[in-house]
């Protein structure tokens, strides 16, 4: 163990870990409202990763950073998700495409690819949270994969804001950030983004009785 | 004031031109104005451009730039005398054609006469500025123009299904020619960014980049000018289109492809290889078989005219080709033969198909009728049209004192030495392509007379045939016009040559003139008397002179006394006009003995039919061997394609992330 590494560093790589963590966790999650707790709580870990980068280094946007993915990721879009589901009247269970257990394999393949490619880039930069690049871009990937194999839509969306978690993961840790305009721009994209995905959802059971995107299948060309 | 420059006066002309077509459409249904002002304007302005690329022959070039096209580069215009010639054929061609189509356009047919107007003088205006096209921009927007108002013309009655598809078909081919000859251009500027044919002109290309220029050119020209294997759209479009337009594409059209082919292959290209001639000249040979072939079995009079336009241009590549040999062997004498007769053909051919066309279009209109199997006998009701389409089948088959006979008897002259060219298997294998061109020469004559004697002569197929009336006075104008001209062409070669020799030295570096002067204007004698000479009019007034003999022995031995009775009733009692040879009968020989080049339908009748009927349909090789495999290819890989398009959002974002991973993985320091 490599003692000479200090605190902030070491606090910064176990809320990595921990945010890494909860997307396989995530991945494996099968009911909707666990799904949304355990997106906030990603939300959460990410501000207070955000906040030690931004106590260490001084970095003074970093706090609004900070506190912006606190408010939105952590208490506004998991609120927004819980009204949805709840007025959805969603059922508990989430149906996978893929069996979990394969899909938790899949998972790790994919960060250790993750961890493959990103770490020429990581030896580019000189900042201290470098090191979890590769843990946001595995973050990324894990969401992605969760996109693509839940067919309900509310998972998907999870994913969707899953993925931005680890985008902003991936700012912060290797350039200390996005400018605050773009962060503010993106935060408001997501914001937007789940408001219009929920009046789809509303849309898509009104049509097929069913939030199950596998109906859209029939929308394709002929 | 200074002088009016004749490159001036031919873009006045374009701009006339275009004016005519826009009046058009201030009384769009207003066939009278239309008709009897606007297309007789559009005939004096052809005049003008013929006069004035016939003053301009001889002279040094001359450039102009426009002010129009896109911010800094504007059109670059030059005119010298190969585009001079080619003008020369533009103007007196459309004079023509543009009188005839004063008398021809009736009410109530397809696209009003007013946007008819329009497009075909953009169509006459578009050609003249490809000629006169300096830069590649400006050429490939002339061309566009072209091929674009040429689609509105074909499609006239868009009504039928078939025409639809026939103008379809053209559009089709006229764009891959144009991307071919867009690639060469491309080429030729060699990445310099000048596009400027002076630029091209300039550069230096490997042999490997100059051919790449040339394939190109011959596959994007040869897609125009109708050479195999891109010949499909021609036998459909040229019957679709109006007869006047047919005429104009055939005629003319077909030209500025062959132009298009002199100016890339021996102007902006410095150095040809002699094996370009050599694929120039077995792709002409091919076509030239294949368009007279199928030319002869042919039911429909316009599709039959529309082979025999493939086979001249396949002589037209015969010729360039040869041209091609001489001059990259530096036997520049032989090359300027070649290349005049080339350059004559096109004259030739630019008259006597206009004026063929033109015919089939006043017979069309006064039987209602295009398919050969219900005419005959129409010299009796339609004594001009018939007279005036004697010259033109005259001169197609290539017999004297006509056009057509100059020119195929200059290239045979050419080709008559080549076993003095200096490469060994070129000098044996060359003269067996002047077999080749002599089969066709003699086919062609099949064909004419297949065409003349059906429809003009023997007896009414039909009853109705007997209502048709001669051509009116407008179209009776236009013939005669196009007539003379296949007339002057065949009585004054040397004069002719006299006025295309400018480009021939242009391109060569020599030319004809000086040798065939010697001999006085009515001579023709290419290489020296002693080789071979023609004297066309000596030639005229001894067919006059036997006729007219003869018809005096004749008179003197049966004392005056004539008996007049049916015609080749060959002892037969009874005649009728089911007895005659059909149009398919005529032609069976050929089909015989040419069986493999066709592929064949045919229905025979058997003893218990109750309705006896005989049919024969001839398709094209090359629809199945090429373009349905290709179309069937491309539809398979569209299916193939489609199914990428699940329509599981799961699957559209797998496509994604798999393409993420990948990138990732690539894209790897």
């Amino acid at each position: 163990m490599n003692l000479a590494v200090p605190l902030s560093s070491q606090l910064i790589n176990l809320f990595a870990s921990v945010i890494l963590l909860l997307a396989f966790a995530m991945l494996a999650q099968r009911r909707v409202l666990a799904l949304i707790n355990l997106f906030a709580l990603q939300g959460l870990t990410l501000a207070l990763s955000t906040l030690v980068v931004a106590v260490t280094t001084g970095q003074t946007h970093l706090y609004w950073s900070a506190g912006l993915t606190l408010v939105l990721k952590a208490l506004l879009l998991p609120w927004i998700l819980h009204r949805l589901v709840r007025r959805l009247e969603v059922k508990g269970d989430v149906e996978s495409l893929i069996k979990v257990p394969t899909t938790m394999l899949v998972g790790i393949a994919l960060v250790i690819i993750a961890f493959n490619v990103a770490l020429p880039i990581s030896q580019l930069s000189n900042t201290i949270s470098r090191g979890t690049l590769g843990i946001a871009l595995a973050t990324v990937m894990l969401a992605f994969l969760m996109m693509i194999t839940r067919s309900k839509a509310i998972p998907q969306v999870v994913g969707f804001l899953a993925m931005e978690n680890g985008l902003f993961l991936a700012a912060t840790s290797a350039t200390y950030g996005m400018p605050m305009v773009v962060e503010l721009g993106i935060a408001l994209d997501v914001l937007v983004g789940a408001i219009i995905l929920g009046v789809f959802f509303f849309q898509i059971r009104e049509q097929f009785d069913s939030l199950d995107i596998r109906h859209l299948e029939k929308l394709k060309e002929r | 004031m200074p002088a009016l420059l004749p490159i001036d006066a031919l873009l006045i002309a374009a701009c006339a031109w275009l004016v005519l077509g826009i009046a058009g459409l201030v009384a769009p249904r207003n066939l009278r104005f239309i008709s009897k002002t606007l297309f007789p304007l559009g005939a004096l302005v052809g005049m003008m451009v013929g006069l004035v690329a016939l003053g301009f022959l001889g002279e040094s070039p001359e450039v102009a730039v426009l002010a129009i096209g896109l911010p800094d580069l504007p059109f670059h215009l030059r005119l010298d005398n190969l585009a001079a010639v080619f003008a020369l054929l533009l103007g007196f061609a459309s004079v023509g054609i543009s009188i005839f189509a004063a008398g021809y356009f009736r009410k109530g047919e397809g696209t009003a006469p007013g946007l008819m107007c329009l497009q075909y003088h953009i169509f006459l205006a578009s050609m003249l500025m490809v000629l006169l096209a300096d830069d590649a921009y400006a050429f490939m927007v002339a061309w566009e123009c072209m091929a674009l108002s040429s689609f509105f013309l074909v499609t006239t009655d868009h009504r039928h299904a078939e025409i639809r598809r026939a103008g379809y078909l053209y559009l089709l081919i006229a764009h891959i020619g144009a991307i071919a000859i867009l690639l060469s251009f491309g080429v030729m500027s060699s990445g310099s960014g000048d596009y400027s044919f002076a630029g091209m002109r300039a550069q230096s290309l490997s042999p490997f980049w100059g051919s790449a220029a040339f394939l190109l050119a011959l596959l994007g020209f040869g897609a125009k000018a109708g050479l195999l294997p891109v010949h499909v759209w021609l036998p459909e479009a040229h019957p679709a289109a109006p007869s006047p337009v047919s005429a104009m594409m055939s005629g003319v059209m077909l030209k500025t492809a062959i132009y298009g082919l002199l100016r890339v292959s021996f102007d902006l290209l410095a150095e040809p290889l002699w094996w370009w001639g050599v694929v120039a000249m077995s792709i002409g040979l091919a076509t030239a078989v294949f368009g007279v072939l199928y030319s002869t079995v042919q039911s429909d009079m316009k599709r039959l005219l529309a082979y025999s336009s493939i086979e001249n241009i396949g002589l037209l590549a015969v010729g360039i080709g040869l041209t091609l040999i001489f001059h990259a062997y530096r036997m520049e004498s032989l090359a300027a033969l070649a290349m005049t007769a080339v350059l004559y053909h096109c004259l030739a051919h630019a008259g006597f198909k206009s004026l063929l066309f033109l015919c089939t279009g006043s017979v069309l209109h006064a039987t209602r009728e295009r398919s050969l199997g219900k005419l005959g006998g129409l010299i009796h009701r339609m004594p001009w049209v018939a007279w005036l389409a004697l010259a033109g089948v005259i001169a197609s088959a290539g017999l004297p004192p006509l056009s057509g006979f100059v020119s195929e008897w200059l290239l045979l002259q050419s080709f008559l030495f080549s076993p003095g060219l200096p490469h060994p298997w070129l000098n044996m294998v060359v003269p067996v392509a002047a077999a080749v061109v002599a089969l066709v020469a003699a086919l062609a004559g099949f064909a004419m007379v297949k065409f003349y004697g059906i429809i003009f002569l023997g007896q009414m197929r039909e009853e109705n045939l007997k209502d048709a009336h001669d051509a009116g006075p407008w179209e009776r104008v236009g013939l005669v016009w196009l007539a003379g001209l296949t007339l002057a062409l065949g009585v004054l070669p040397s004069t002719v040559i006299g006025f295309i020799d400018a480009a021939t030295r242009q391109l060569l570096g020599t030319g004809l003139a000086d040798k065939v002067r010697e001999h006085g204007w009515w001579m023709l004698a290419p290489i020296s008397p002693e080789r071979a000479s023609y004297e066309p009019l000596i030639f005229l007034a001894t067919i006059a002179a036997a006729v007219l003999l003869g018809r005096q022995l004749v008179r003197r031995l049966y004392h005056g006394r004539l008996r007049r009775s049916a015609a080749w009733d060959c002892g037969y009692v009874f005649q009728s006009a089911r007895a005659q040879d059909t149009a398919e009968g005529f032609s069976q020989p050929i089909r015989r003995i040419f069986e493999p080049m066709f592929r064949m339908e045919r229905h025979f009748p058997t003893i218990r039919d109750e309705k006896p009927y005989y049919s024969v349909k001839v398709e094209d090789h090359f629809w199945h061997w090429l373009y349905l495999p290709v179309a069937r290819l491309a539809e398979r890989g569209s299916r193939l394609i489609t199914r990428l398009q699940g329509g599981r959002i799961a699957i559209y974002l797998l496509y994604s992330f798999l393409t993420l991973i990948v990138l990732l993985l690539v894209a790897r320091p």
